[in-house]
C-alpha cells in the first residue's frame, strides 16, 4: 500500500515535533518517521534549557530571541504542559578579570537586544541564597526559561497526531524515494511514504541522512555528560553557571572541557553539567570527566557537598563547525528540508527554528532571515 | 584505538582477585580463591558476612541461638571460619560497610584487564563505619550482587504494613523482629512457606498462605524435585510446620487488592485462573500484616556497569550470561549466584566456589579438575531444580488487570498507573525507558529496584507480547551503580 503525506519528518525528536506542530498548524498532511521512540536521542539526554544568555551577539543570538517568543506567544496556551518554568539565568564570576569580562559579554548582548541586569557581588544572595560567598560579579538574564524537553517533544507530537499527522516508530528510514534530481518521499523498513518535502530533523545523525540524498551537512557529535542528584527541597532557583560557560559552548576544541551549570527540577533533583568532548559516539561514561564536573560545582555550591548523585545523562549534541544550526531547503535536492545541528541548544532554539522553516515551506517569506543557517553554506567555504 | 584518560588504576591497590558481595557466593568465591593462592579483596555492603540469606545478628552480641530460622547454617559456619582464617593470614583483605557505586573498565589492550571498583560507604554502613580505600583493583573481579524482592504493584501495597516477604524474613532473621500480630502471605514460589512459618514461630496469626500458581506445576519435571533431595526434605517441614500452626495453604489465590486508610486493615482475595486472570471472589481477611513475595530480582547493576552480556531468564529475571565456568562475556569478569539466574543459596554456594577456582586457574595457578568437574555436576542439578521451581512459580501474566487507575506503581516518585498509561496512550511513549521518561516511574530514590521490573511488564502486557530482555535492561543499566555525594565524586580517592 503506498502512503501519501505532504511532509515526511526524519526524526521525533524536539526539532521534528516542533516541525509537525507548525506544519500541521498550516494544514499540512504530516507523516513522522522515527528509528527509536518518541525523544529517544539527544531531547532525552538534555536539560531543556531555552537560554539567551549563554549566547555571543550573532546570527544565532537573533534566532535564539526569535525563539523566546515563539516559546512565550504562540505556544502559550500549552506551557504548562511541560513544565515551561521562567526561571531565570545567573551567571557568575568569581575572580576580578572574570568580573570584567562578564560586564563586557553583558554589555555586548545588552546592545543585542537581550534583558540583562547586573548584580554586584553583596547582591548575588537576594538571587540564590546558597551560592558561595566568593564571587566577584553576577549578571541576571530574566528571559532564561526551562522546559522538560521529552514532554515537551511528546506533547507537539500529541497535539500535531489530534492535526491528524501520523507517526510511525521503530522504523529506519533506509532510502530516500527520488523524482528526478527532487526527493519526494522516503523508503523505510515500513514502506515508502510518497510526500512533496521531507524534513530532516534526525539531530546527531542528519549526516545520515543528507548523505542519502547525495548532499553533504558535516554534522557531528559532542559528547556531554549531566550528573542528576537525588530531589531536594529547592536549593537552586535559577539556571546558575559560571562565566567560563559561554567561551566553552562557543569553543571548538576537541578535548575534554567542563564549565559549570547548575539547576533545579520541578521533580527536586538538581542538575549539574556540563562538558563537552568530540570523541564520536563513544558512549563509555568517562570518570575524570564526571570528576571535573562535581569539583567545579562544589566551588559554587559548597552546600551540595553531601549531596547524592543518582545518576547521569549522557548524550551527542550535534554539533556544526560554525556553531550555526541547519535550517531550511536544501537546493542541492530540491524537496529535501534540514532542521538539525542545534549544538547544546535545540530545545530552546527548535520552536522557532520549526515556525521559520514552515513559514519557509509554505511559500512565506520568513520572519527571520535563514541564509546564516542555509544547509549548503559549508561547500561553499571548502569551494573557496 | 585511543587511550582513554584513567581515573585511578593505576594507584589504588591492587588484588589478583575482587569479590563483591559476601553472601552465600561471594564467601565460597573469596574463600575458594584465596585457598587456591590467589590475593583476594572482598567488599560488602553488609557489616557481617552472610548476605541476605545468611543475614544474623550481631556478631559482637554473640547468642546461642544464632542459627534460628536459618537453613543451610552449618555451610555458612564452614566458610566463615575459613573466611576469618584466611582474613588474619591477610590472604583475604574484607572491606565489611561498602559497596561499589562506579565500575572503572579496562582500557583496550590491558593484560590483564583489570577492573578497578569505586568504593563508598553503603547505606546500611552509614552510622557504623565503612573505613577503607575508595577504590581497589582486581586482575579479576567476581561480582555476587544477590539479589532483592521482585515486587508487583497492586492497589494499597503501598499502605503501612504491606511488606516484601524478604523483608519480613530479614527482621526475624536479623533483628528477631516480628512485623505484625496478624499476617497474610502472598505471591508465588517456596520462598512464601519459610516466611509464613518464621512469623507462625515467632508468635504471629497467619491468617493464610496465597500461592497464584499452583504445586501441580512441579508434574511438569518430577525429576527435577528428585535431583536435590534437600529441597524435598525442607518443603516436607514447611508442610509440617504450616499444619501445625493450622495455617491454610491457598493456591490459585492472591491478595488482589490492600484495604486501609492510615495502615492495612484487611486484604481482598481472588481466585486466579491458570493465566493469572481474577475468577471469583474469595472472600477478604482482617490483617495488619500483608507479607508480598513474588520472587526474587537479581542485582545487575554492576554486571551491567562492565558491560557484559545479558539474557533473560526462565523466571523473567535479567541475569549474566556466563559460560559453564562462570566466567561473564567480558574479560576478567566472572559472576555467581543469583545474578546468572535465581536459584537459591546452594545453588550460589557451588557458582561462587567456581567462580573463585577458575579466576585462580585462568591466573596459571593449579586447580583440581575433579573439583571444578564436581561443582558443574552440582550446578546442573540445582540449575534443574531452579527451572522446575520457575516453571512451577511464575508471575501471573494477566497481573496488571488487577491495578485501578489510581495504584501507585513507582512509589518514590509517586507515579500511577493512569500517569503510566497516559505516557503510553497519549504521548505514545513505546517502551519501558520512554514511559519511565516521560512519567518518571524508577526515577527515585531506588532507581526502578521496587518497580523495574513492573514497568518493564507493564511495557510489554500493553502490547499483548512477551516481555524481553530490552525492557528489563534500562533498570540496570545505572553507570552510578550506588549513590555518591558528590564531595566523594570530586574528591581525588584515597587508599588508606
Amino acid at each position: 500500500m503506498a502512503h501519501t503525506a505532504d511532509v515526511v519528518i526524519i526524526g521525533a525528536g524536539a526539532l521534528g515535533a516542533a516541525c509537525a506542530y507548525f506544519a500541521t498548524e498550516q494544514g499540512l498532511r504530516v507523516h513522522i518517521v522515527e528509528r527509536g521512540e518518541i525523544a529517544g536521542g539527544t531531547t532525552s539526554a538534555c536539560e531543556g534549557n531555552l537560554l539567551v544568555s549563554d549566547k555571543e551577539a550573532g546570527h544565532e543570538l537573533d534566532l535564539a530571541l526569535y525563539s523566546n517568543q515563539v516559546w512565550r506567544r504562540d505556544l502559550a496556551p500549552y506551557n504548562h504542559l511541560w513544565e515551561f518554568e521562567n526561571k531565570g539565568g545567573l551567571i557568575v564570576a568569581a575572580t576580578e578579570s572574570g568580573a570584567r569580562n562578564l560586564a563586557e559579554l553583558a554589555g555586548r548582548q545588552r546592545e543585542a537586544g537581550i534583558d540583562v541586569t547586573d548584580v554586584a557581588a553583596d547582591e548575588v544572595h537576594a538571587y540564590e541564597p546558597h551560592l558561595t560567598e566568593d564571587l566577584t560579579a553576577a549578571a541576571h538574564y530574566p528571559q532564561d526559561c526551562q522546559v522538560q524537553p521529552m514532554l515537551m517533544a511528546a506533547q507537539l507530537i500529541r497535539i500535531a497526531r489530534e492535526r491528524g499527522a501520523r507517526i510511525w516508530t521503530r522504523t529506519e528510514v533506509t532510502d530516500l524515494h527520488r523524482d528526478g534530481d527532487a526527493v519526494a518521499g522516503v523508503v523505510t523498513s515500513r514502506g515508502t511514504i510518497h510526500a512533496d518535502h521531507v524534513i530532516n530533523a534526525a539531530g546527531t545523525w542528519a549526516g545520515d541522512i543528507a548523505r542519502l540524498a547525495g548532499v553533504s551537512v558535516p554534522i557531528l557529535p559532542r559528547r556531554g555528560f549531566v550528573l542528576i542528584t537525588e530531589p531536594l527541597p529547592r536549593t537552586v532557583f535559577h539556571k546558575v553557571y559560571s562565566g567560563d560557560y559561554v567561551a566553552s559552548t562557543t569553543s571548538s576544541d576537541e578535548g575534554l572541557q567542563t564549565s559549570t551549570v547548575i539547576e533545579g527540577t520541578r521533580a527536586g533533583t538538581i542538575l549539574i553539567g556540563s562538558s563537552r568532548e568530540r570523541v564520536g559516539f563513544d558512549s563509555t561514561v568517562s570518570l575524570p570527566a564526571l570528576r571535573q564536573i562535581a569539583a567545579k560545582a562544589l566551588t559554587l555550591y559548597p552546600v551540595l557537598a553531601k549531596t547524592k548523585i543518582m545518576r547521569n545523562y549522557h548524550g551527542f549534541r550535534p554539533y556544526c563547525a560554525d556553531h550555526l544550526p541547519v535550517i531550511g531547503h536544501d537546493p542541492r535536492a530540491p524537496g529535501l528540508w534540514h532542521a538539525s545541528g542545534h549544538e547544546g541548544a535545540g530545545i530552546g532554539l527548535s520552536v522557532g527554528s520549526a515556525k521559520l522553516l514552515v513559514q519557509q515551506l509554505t511559500g512565506r517569506e520568513p520572519d527571520l532571515d535563514l541564509t546564516p543557517f542555509a544547509p549548503e553554506r559549508f561547500d561553499l567555504v571548502e569551494a573557496s | 584505538m585511543t587511550e582513554r584518560p584513567r581515573d585511578t588504576a593505576s594507584t589504588s591497590p591492587r588484588y589478583d582477585v575482587a569479590v563483591v558481595g559476601a553472601g552465600p557466593a561471594g564467601l565460597a568465591a573469596a574463600v575458594a580463591a584465596a585457598e587456591a593462592g590467589r590475593r583476594v579483596v572482598l567488599v560488602d555492603a553488609g557489616g557481617q558476612p552472610g548476605g541476605q540469606y545468611w543475614r544474623h545478628p550481631d556478631e559482637t552480641a554473640p547468642r546461642g541461638d544464632e542459627s534460628l530460622g536459618h537453613h543451610d547454617w552449618s555451610t555458612f559456619t564452614a566458610l566463615r571460619s575459613r573466611l576469618h582464617g584466611l582474613v588474619r593470614r591477610r590472604r583475604i583483605t574484607h572491606l565489611p560497610w561498602r559497596q561499589v557505586w562506579f565500575v572503572e573498565r579496562p582500557s583496550v589492550g590491558d593484560e590483564p584487564p583489570a577492573h578497578t571498583l569505586h568504593l563508598t560507604t553503603s547505606y546500611a554502613g552509614a552510622d557504623t563505619g565503612g573505613e577503607g580505600p575508595d577504590a581497589v583493583t582486581g586482575d579479576a573481579v567476581i561480582l555476587c550482587p544477590g539479589g532483592y524482592d521482585r515486587q508487583l504493584p497492586i492497589p494499597g501495597w503501598d499502605l503501612p504494613g504491606v511488606m516484601a516477604a524478604g523483608g519480613v524474613q530479614a527482621l526475624l532473621k536479623g533483628h528477631r523482629t516480628v512485623a505484625g500480630r496478624r499476617a497474610i502471605v502472598a505471591g508465588t514460589g517456596p520462598f512464601l512457606l519459610p516466611v509464613a512459618t518464621g512469623l507462625a514461630q515467632a508468635g504471629a496469626d497467619v491468617v493464610a498462605v496465597c500461592e497464584a500458581g499452583s504445586i501441580t506445576g512441579w508434574s511438569r519435571d518430577p525429576l527435577a524435585a528428585a535431583a536435590v533431595p534437600g529441597k524435598a526434605r525442607e518443603a516436607l517441614e514447611y508442610a509440617t510446620e504450616l499444619i501445625r500452626h493450622r495455617i491454610p495453604y491457598r493456591q490459585r489465590t492472591a491478595i488482589t487488592a490492600i484495604r486501609g486508610t492510615e495502615a492495612v486493615r484487611s486484604v481482598e482475595l481472588s481466585r486466579l485462573d491458570r493465566e493469572g486472570r481474577i475468577r471469583e471472589d474469595a472472600g477478604t481477611a482482617d490483617v495488619d500484616l500483608v507479607a508480598l513475595g513474588w520472587g526474587f530480582t537479581p542485582s545487575l547493576e554492576l554486571v551491567s556497569a562492565t558491560g557484559a552480556a545479558t539474557r533473560k531468564d526462565i523466571d523473567d529475571s535479567l541475569v549474566a550470561v556466563v559460560d559453564d565456568e562462570q566466567r561473564a562475556t567480558v574479560p576478567g569478569v566472572y559472576v555467581a549466584g543469583e545474578a546468572t539466574g535465581v536459584g537459591g543459596a546452594m545453588l550460589a554456594v557451588a557458582e561462587g566456589e567456581l567462580a573463585g577456582l577458575m579466576t585462580a586457574r585462568d591466573q596459571r595457578a593449579p586447580v583440581s579438575q575433579g573439583n571444578v568437574r564436581t561443582l558443574q555436576k552440582r550446578i546442573t542439578r540445582h540449575r534443574r531444580f531452579a527451572a522446575a521451581m520457575h516453571a512451577a512459580h511464575p508471575v501471573p501474566r494477566h497481573w496488571h488487570e488487577w491495578l485501578s487507575p489510581e495504584t501507585t506503581v513507582c512509589r518514590c516518585e509517586e507515579v500511577s498507573y493512569r500517569q503510566v498509561c497516559g505516557a503510553r496512550d497519549e504521548l505514545g511513549a513505546g517502551d519501558a525507558r520512554t514511559v519511565k521518561l516521560m512519567a518518571r516511574p524508577g526515577m527515585g530514590w531506588c532507581q526502578g529496584r521496587v518497580c523495574g521490573f513492573a514497568s518493564a511488564k507493564l511495557a510489554a502486557a500493553t502490547e499483548g507480547r512477551a516481555l524481553t530482555a530490552d525492557d528489563l535492561r534500562p533498570t540496570a543499566k545505572q553507570p552510578f551503580t550506588a549513590p555518591v555525594s558528590l564531595e566523594q565524586l570530586a574528591e581525588s580517592p584515597r587508599y588508606e
